[in-house]
């Protein structure tokens, strides 16, 4: 496959473009990167990319666009069918669908409710990133993955969110590890996958540019 | 065969209308179970204990929630029998984007035109029928969302026709005159007897929704 087929308009913090750099990854398809200035103005490209939403990531696949990355993930499974990410069973896939949506529902906006609030308020987001830390640990059960003992689907969607742990923790005073180990283990064995190592930014330079964010939203 | 299929469902959610026009199209026979909101029953949380939330589809004692995924289960099991997402991955990706964006604009928004009051409410109002001309521009020249055929943006859709009578009355303001492509399509869209059969009433909708308001305390 050409790298030119495949284009990626991205912005490197973002943990929904890193699903996408994952999925790629792990398919083993070649692709080329823009990085959007999201702050400083967004390029034509995106614009007309995805003008409903105007946000990354978009994957362009010969010149077609696709956004929202979870839909953007399963079209990279469907394109490029080896490795599987999804499983093959209706009701597997179902249940799959159902935890990327959960995850996409809850897990950043929870965690945005920690660095950007303070007192009482950051108190109780602390509360439920942590119940929705467990009930994902329900739905990975003993497995080593949540489809089983390949990295899948639902590990793409959730691994990146947790580059951004490090931020919630340090600005929300407590450890994850120490409220979810199940889920932390399951954190780790993922990040000694190839692709997603590779993928995902220094947890550090997130702190700094959440640092950034808080002084932005007068947080400080 | 079919198996055992329960829907678990409530007459006026928009979620279960769109699973009853799918079984429908696909033809397949289920047990209906009604729940009585906003009391939700220890069935419903035994088989949504995250979101309990209807409508959930029970297929052979297991439990699928999230109504959109539900629909693509349906396509997946039954799939012989009037496809409701396209075969092609883009298409399918395309399908998925613009069911996605029902839920995170038309629902939404359309909650607001009630929930809302004051300046939020006209802005709600503003925004609804704004999303409603987006739909308006993907739709274009074709008879369904789905092209020739009736499919998944369709049934993700259709069932918030239901609804515009409470958002119109509650938000005073009229939604079929400022898109009429859109009434043309819901009106195609009714002709399908899986349609005309599934959608709530507009009007036990409205008794419905005026127990809900009461019941979220918005006057």
């Amino acid at each position: 496959m050409a790298k030119e087929d495949v284009l990626l308009l991205d912005f490197w913090v973002s943990p929904f473009c890193s699903r996408v750099k994952i999925a790629l990854a792990e398919k083993g398809v070649a692709y080329q990167q823009r990085g959007e200035d999201i702050f400083g103005g967004k390029s034509e490209l995106l614009l007309k990319s995805n003008p409903i939403y105007q946000k990354v990531p978009v994957l362009l696949h010969d010149g077609k666009p696709m956004c929202e990355s979870t839909n953007i993930v399963q079209y990279i499974d469907e394109t490029w069918p080896s490795p599987p990410l999804l499983p093959s069973s209706a009701y597997d896939r179902a249940r799959a669908r159902f935890w990327a949506d959960f995850i996409d529902k809850k897990l950043f906006d929870a965690g945005g409710n920690i660095w950007k609030t303070k007192g009482e308020d950051q108190a109780a987001a602390k509360k439920e990133l942590i119940q929705i830390l467990k009930y994902l640990e329900g739905g990975l059960g003993d497995k080593d993955y949540f489809g089983g003992d390949s990295f899948g689907f639902v590990d793409i969607i959730a691994i990146p969110l947790t580059n951004w742990f490090f931020a919630y923790e340090k600005f929300g005073n407590f450890k994850v590890e120490e409220e979810c180990p199940k889920f932390a283990a399951w954190t780790k064995r993922c990040l000694g996958r190839e692709s997603v190592a590779k993928t995902l930014p220094d947890p550090q330079q997130v702190v700094e540019f959440v640092s950034m964010m808080r002084k932005m939203h007068g947080i400080e | 065969m079919d198996g055992e299929v329960i829907l678990l469902d409530a007459y006026a959610s928009m979620f279960g209308m769109r699973l009853r026009i799918a079984l429908a199209e696909k033809g397949v026979k289920y047990e209906y179970r009604e729940e009585n909101l906003p009391k939700k029953s220890p069935f419903l949380f035994q088989m949504n204990p995250i979101h309990k939330k209807v409508p959930v589809l029970i297929h052979n004692g297991k439990p699928i929630c999230e109504s959109l995924i539900a629909l693509q289960y349906i396509d997946e099991v039954w799939h012989d029998k009037n496809p409701l997402l396209p075969s092609d991955p883009y298409k399918r990706a395309q399908a998925r984007l613009w069911a996605d964006f029902v839920d995170q604009k038309v629902h939404t928004l359309g909650r607001k035109t009630w929930s809302a009051k004051g300046e939020e409410q006209e802005a709600a109002k503003k925004e609804f029928i704004e999303a409603l001309k987006v739909l308006e521009g993907e739709l274009g020249e074709k008879p369904y969302f789905g092209g020739e055929e009736f499919g998944y943006v369709d049934v993700a859709l259709i069932p918030f026709y239901s609804w515009f009578h409470a958002y119109e009355t509650c938000g005073n303001f009229k939604i079929g005159t400022q898109c009429p492509k859109f009434v043309a399509w819901t009106k195609r869209s009714m002709q399908r007897e899986s349609v005309s059969k599934s959608l709530a009433d507009p009007e036990k909708v409205y008794d419905f929704f005026l127990i809900l308001k009461k019941h979220f305390g918005v006057e």
